[in-house]
């Protein structure tokens, strides 16, 4: 407990030094910026501030970076609620109920929660980096390759499950997103697989590119069609304080949430993005009137959004402590780290602790800051996206393609965009969610690469998957989850929910 | 008017002036085939921040990624050979391409003006924690007694740690499991938690966790030991000699850049090579710098023909 309380303030002593406070709220203003601009990802942005990191001092610069990726993650859900549009992957879920609030003039107890929420999960996920950071560790390393592919199978079920509308819709959508996956080049024997004989398309399509396509040009489009319902809410945002009944609502959806959160960050291979999916199924299913999800309720968004910020966080506990990235963006991070000459691994801790515990504490101050200028900048946000479209959708096309070309130089990724673009509006057109599809191709990759790496392990043999416990325990809550959504009388009151 | 024609007279000159100034004029682009921060990619950044200084201006990196790294290094062939655009070409894309690539776009050994290698990172083979050998002679008995059961983990085809263990493996006369993984981290990751039993990669990638003893180094594949890992012995000390083996990094311009470019660009970048500050940013990284023997475009040329003649046969006969 004294070598804690001595590392955690150490931790602060490096964190509250004036620059690295400045550094901490730059990050955190560009992050909330770039989060609330639908399009421009963290990704995007610490590739293009990486340079400008070069004169600063390692702790100082990291913590800068990662300020832009936790404060992208609240920049997303206030466009999320706003917009409906999600400014980050993981804000997906947050549309759902986020955005319903908005409509229902509640926009400002919806960014509330969802700030207070975020704030409370970044703080015990500070906490637990910082306490247990090395054992935590143990328990990512249990996960071979038939463990990641079995919990993928249920992230996927979860997506299923999770998906408003037919069961069958959203299954082919999953489905069309893995065989998305599947393009490029193959793992085992470098054959080109689907690529038509485009060099571009030898390293299969681009996340930030398929993405932006379907998400950002594609809604663009359909906004452009329809000026009318243009989505940005025009209701008055309201009181930002949630009322009693609202935090006795979300008093647990946030503690649950800032529990799966923090768990699935730490698994290395995004289960940060996992979370919010998890967390707003979960609600939903023990919900005593799940009708209300879908419709505003403010369950859906406390809990997804603290899962969210929780898994944003503790995604950095593979990183510092193993030194294995688990997603983009913490891949970036240990570019960063190994230009300022800080290879990361298990000796960070040991070797550089002003590095990490700074780095521990800058989260929390971070998360601090966030709270106190983003809820008063709300007003400025809501100015930003109540911009008209006309004026904005230029803006915002601009940006998209600057951030896809900026990602490999490479003017054919912004043409593949706007080819999603329009795949994206055709799939809108006839009622397919593209959610379901973009989870499907992001864990298809790594799904198909775990699965091959399981059978090659095994010698071909798929009893692997259910003779490793963990593996088997994963794939028995896939099957029941996925039961109990096709059970006809549940099936029956599913379909009432999602059906509007 | 008479005014304006001599302004107009003017500026041409000044123009034509600006033309006959000597290389470079405008800032360098210097396309590094990989994504941002990977090994490649800092080298590239090291050295071309000090050969800015010689040159004057300033050299751009341009990351463009894909196809283990063809991508950049075709980009980088087809465009205008003027000096202004440069590439950091590698082990892999001017050495293991054409017998990886089977409609690759340009050829190692002739689409390009060699500037000089940059710098290099030896090869270290690792094994997982529990891994039963104490040292190479043990793990290559290991190795041959157990063909069915080793697990060897590699990041990818084409990948450094992919091409290295084939010469390993092929050198010692095995063909075990080859599990791929996309990229390091998560390769490390499983040898880690002892999902697989050994692999070989850059040093740069391995030093943290062999030091921290949760995988078991050993033997380097250079002709002398790396301050990095002082304990750990080359791969002649430890029995393998015929096993050496390091991830170069070298600069090359696109094919007939002028003479005098290709010298200046020489030039710089052997000044950064003698430059003390860039020199221990270099070895910090646990890079190795070429001796004087190994400066220059002429021994860069001569390497890049015998490193295609040394990958090909090994990399065609590999099982896939």
């Amino acid at each position: 407990m004294e070598a804690f309380l001595g590392n955690l303030a150490l931790g602060f002593g490096v964190a509250l030094t004036l620059k690295n406070i400045f550094l901490c709220f730059v990050g955190c203003m560009v992050g909330t910026l770039i989060g609330v601009l639908p399009g421009v990802g963290p990704i995007a942005t610490i590739a293009m501030l990486l340079p400008i990191t070069f004169g600063f001092d390692p702790t100082g610069a990291l913590i800068m970076l990662a300020g832009i990726y936790y404060g992208a993650q609240y920049g997303g859900s206030t466009t999320a609620i706003l917009v409906n549009i999600p400014g980050e992957a993981t804000s997906v879920v947050t549309t759902l109920d986020g955005h319903q609030m908005a409509k229902q003039g509640r926009a400002g107890v919806a960014l509330g929660m969802a700030a207070m929420g975020s704030f409370f999960a970044g703080t015990v996920a500070t906490l637990l980096i910082a306490a247990l950071g090395q054992p935590l560790t143990k328990l990512a390393q249990l996960f071979g390759p038939a463990e990641y592919f079995a919990l993928m199978i249920m992230g996927l079920v979860f997506a299923v499950v999770l998906a408003r509308g037919s069961i069958l819709k959203a299954i082919c959508m999953i489905l069309l997103g893995l065989l998305l996956a599947t393009v490029g080049t193959d793992l085992e024997t470098g054959q080109e697989r689907m690529t038509l004989g485009i060099q571009d398309l030898s390293d299969g399509v681009d996340f930030a590119v398929l993405a932006m396509g379907i998400f950002g040009f594609a809604e663009i489009v359909r906004n452009l069609e329809n000026p009318e319902t243009r989505d940005v809410v025009r209701a008055a945002i309201g009181r930002l304080w949630p009322n009693k009944d609202d935090f006795r609502q979300s008093y647990f959806p946030i503690l649950r949430g800032t529990i799966i959160g923090s768990i699935l960050g730490i698994l290395p291979g995004n289960g940060a993005v996992l979370g919010p999916f998890a967390s707003y199924t979960i609600e939903k299913k023990i919900a005593k009137d799940s009708r209300r999800f879908g419709r505003g309720a403010i369950e859906g968004v406390a809990g997804p959004e603290s899962a969210n910020n929780a898994g944003a966080q503790t995604a950095f506990i593979p990183l510092l402590t193993l030194g294995i990235p688990p997603n983009a963006v913490m891949a970036l991070m240990v570019g960063a780290m190994t230009i300022h000459g800080i290879i990361p691994g298990p000796q960070v801790m040991t070797k550089n602790p002003e590095l990490f515990w700074g780095m521990v504490a800058s989260m929390w101050v971070g998360n601090l800051m966030l709270v106190i200028i983003n809820l008063p900048l709300i007003g400025l946000w809501v100015k930003l996206l109540q911009v008209p479209y006309r004026m904005m959708f230029p803006a915002i096309m601009i940006f998209c393609c600057i951030g896809i070309y900026s990602i490999n130089n490479s003017t054919s990724d912004v043409l593949f965009t706007a080819f999603f673009g329009l795949v994206g509006y055709t799939l809108l057109k006839f009622g397919f969610e593209p959610a379901p599809m973009l989870l499907g191709f992001v864990l298809g990759k790594l799904m198909e690469e775990k699965l091959r790496q399981a059978l090659i392990l095994s010698r071909g043999s798929f009893s692997t998957f259910i003779e490793r416990p963990v593996s088997a325990g994963l794939l028995l809550v896939a099957v029941v989850m996925l039961a109990i959504a096709l059970l006809p009388s549940i099936r029956k009151g599913r379909d009432e929910v999602f059906t509007e | 008017m008479k005014k304006l024609i001599l302004a107009l007279a003017a500026t041409a000159m000044m123009a034509g002036a600006a033309q006959a100034q000597s290389y470079p004029s405008r800032p360098v682009t210097m396309i590094v085939p990989f994504a941002a921060g990977g090994p490649t990619d800092i080298i590239a950044r090291i050295v071309g921040e000090h050969m800015s200084k010689t040159l004057g201006q300033q050299i751009v990196v341009e990351n463009v990624a894909g196809a283990g790294g063809t991508t950049g290094i075709t980009r980088a062939a087809q465009s205008k050979n003027d000096g202004y655009t440069i590439m950091m070409g590698h082990m892999g894309t001017h050495g293991a391409a054409p017998a990886l690539y089977a409609n690759l776009k340009y050829d190692p050994t002739k689409d390009f003006e060699p500037i000089g290698m940059a710098a290099g990172t030896p090869i270290l083979i690792v094994g997982k924690k529990n891994f039963p050998a104490k040292d190479l002679k043990e793990m290559m008995a290991y190795l041959k007694a157990n063909p069915d059961k080793v697990n060897q983990a590699h990041a990818g085809i084409g990948a450094v740690s992919h091409m290295t263990c084939i010469l390993f493996n092929s050198q010692l006369g095995i063909k075990p499991t080859a599990v791929p993984y996309s990229g390091t981290g998560p390769a490390l990751n499983d040898l880690v938690s002892g999902q697989v039993d050994y692999m070989c990669d850059q040093i740069v990638n391995l030093v943290q966790q062999v030091k921290a003893g949760s995988i078991k180094a050993y033997a380097i594949a250079t002709p002398v030991r790396s301050p990095a890992l002082p304990d750990v012995p080359t791969t002649k000390e430890a029995g393998m000699p015929e096993y050496e083996v390091t991830a170069w990094n070298a600069i090359f311009a696109p094919k007939d850049t002028p003479k005098e470019i290709v010298t200046a660009l020489t030039e710089a970048l052997n000044k950064a090579l003698d430059d003390e500050m860039t020199k221990t940013r270099l070895l910090e990284l646990g890079g190795v710098l070429p001796t004087k023997d190994e400066r220059g475009g002429k021994w860069l040329g001569e390497f890049v023909t015998k490193e295609v003649a040394r990958w090909t046969p090994v990399l065609k006969d590999a099982p896939k």
